[in-house]
């Protein structure tokens, strides 16, 4: 089971995610898990246990901390957690200070989600 | 000289010495006569040739004048025509700096219609599988959900391109009943993206404290969405600066409030950036005046605001800061 965390700080992106992951969730193989803000993903780490989450899916724009700054806080203080960063239509810079921020992987918006289910899928092995 | 002398001895004595008087006396009266009708024949003279030269040159210089008042009216009117377009580039420049955030802004939901649509059409596939009545219960309520989340999303966008186009509207425009809250939030939202358009690595925390009971107000909208767009992006511009000099440790915030106070609305946003030095303070709201480095204000953002706010809607616009730590406009418009 891939249990993740997604943060956004549209909330309908929790609507889209479940559908998009329906068959999965409903299968046992995907658990999802929802943060706004960065913050909001902070306290849900923290909160965790045991600590379970195979990965963390971010947007970079957000109000308040954006996911750069969230990566590079997940990056030190839980090295084994993957996060996957999703940039705006090829953002050059946010990509290359993602990739030295230590991102395991990257999207693109608007998300591809047969492309995501493959990279997440891959976890399970 | 025997000649005189023998005339001069005849006069004496034809006429004796009271004679010789006045014969004198009469001669030099004739003389003085004859001198002064003279000399006022000439100055009466002069004096019609002075106000014939006074005529003409006074005819000269209102005709002068009247050249110089034709020459003013086409100076005067390439001002206007002049100030026209400053006002409609200074619209322009702002617009452009938010093309590249309302881009972005429509991206989003954009992608909310189409996954919702597609999904949508997945679902219904499910649905003619056979399920159980719970489950397919489950879908329709999906369907729905998602329906109206297309619709949401779908007016999302239509609102952000119907404020784009009346912002770079030139016709003249009508006061609408209109609601600040709304306008002010898209218009937050609008200016940050603007921001992060230009330079991806801005960041700023941004609080909303709107009045939940605000009444309407007639305004011209997009004039006064083109105020508070003109102070949100001094305000980003404002923390942006001060972040670089201060760096990692200062955490920029923009905050923007509505309040109704004594028959009026009042409109604030505050950025705790650089703040604007007490001798400047007076000057922002003139036309030209810019602390930004060339090119990148036309210094009449602030002095069409003041314009828009007090000359066209009678409300004001007032300006609180305290150099290095705040800058806050208030806005006060009439209900």
């Amino acid at each position: 089971m891939i249990k993740m965390l997604v943060v956004d700080d549209e909330r309908d992106v929790e609507i889209l995610f479940s559908q998009k992951f329906r068959k999965e969730i409903r299968n046992g193989k995907v658990e999802l898990n929802f943060a706004f803000n960065a913050n909001e993903a902070l306290s849900f780490l923290k909160a965790l246990n045991p600590f379970d989450l195979v990965v963390v899916l971010s947007d970079i724009n957000m109000p308040g901390m954006t996911g750069l700054e969230l990566l590079k806080i997940i990056k030190t203080e839980y090295k084994e957690l993957r996060v996957m960063i999703i940039t705006a239509y090829g953002d050059e810079k946010n990509y290359q200070n993602a990739i030295s921020t230590g991102a395991d992987d990257f999207l693109s918006k608007p998300i591809d989600f047969n492309l995501l289910k493959e990279k997440v899928m891959s976890f399970l092995k | 000289m025997p000649t005189i002398e023998c005339i001069y001895n005849l006069i004496l004595l034809q006429l004796g010495w009271s004679g010789v008087t006045l014969l004198i006396v009469v001669i030099i009266t004739g003389g003085l006569t004859f001198f002064f009708s003279y000399y006022n024949r000439f100055g009466s003279k002069s004096l019609i040739e002075q106000n014939l030269k006074l005529e003409e040159k006074s005819n000269k210089l209102s005709l002068q004048l009247m050249e110089k008042s034709i020459e003013l009216s086409k100076v005067e009117e390439t001002l206007h025509s002049t100030q026209d377009q400053l006002i409609q580039s200074e619209k322009m420049a702002s617009l452009g700096q938010l093309t590249a955030g309302i881009a972005h802004e429509i991206q989003n939901p954009l992608n909310f219609v189409n996954n919702f649509s597609e999904l949508s059409a997945e679902l219904l596939d499910e649905l003619s599988d056979s399920l159980s009545n719970k489950e397919k219960e489950n879908i329709i309520n999906d369907i729905k959900q998602n329906l109206n989340k297309i619709a949401f999303h779908g007016k999302r966008a239509d609102s952000i391109v119907k404020g784009m186009l009346q912002l770079s509207r030139t016709a003249p425009v009508v006061k609408q009943t209109t609601d600040i809250n709304k306008l002010v939030e898209e218009f937050f939202i609008l200016a940050y993206h603007g921001m992060r358009a230009k330079d991806p690595g801005f960041n700023c925390t941004m609080e909303k404290h709107l009045s939940s009971n605000l009444p309407e107000v007639k305004i011209i909208p997009q004039d006064v969405s083109r105020v508070i767009l003109n102070i949100f992006n001094n305000s980003f511009y404002s923390v942006d600066e001060r972040s670089k000099i201060e760096g990692k440790d200062y955490r920029p915030k923009v905050s923007i409030s509505t309040k109704q106070l004594n028959g009026n609305i009042t409109v604030t946003i505050r950025d705790n950036g650089k703040g604007i030095a007490e001798d400047l303070r007076s000057k922002i709201f003139d036309p030209f005046f810019t602390t930004k480095p060339t090119g990148k204000g036309t210094g009449l953002g602030l002095s069409i605001s003041k314009d828009i706010i007090e000359k066209g809607h009678n409300g004001n616009i007032q300006l609180d800061s305290k150099t290095g730590e705040y800058t806050e406009f208030i806005i006060t418009l009439p209900i």
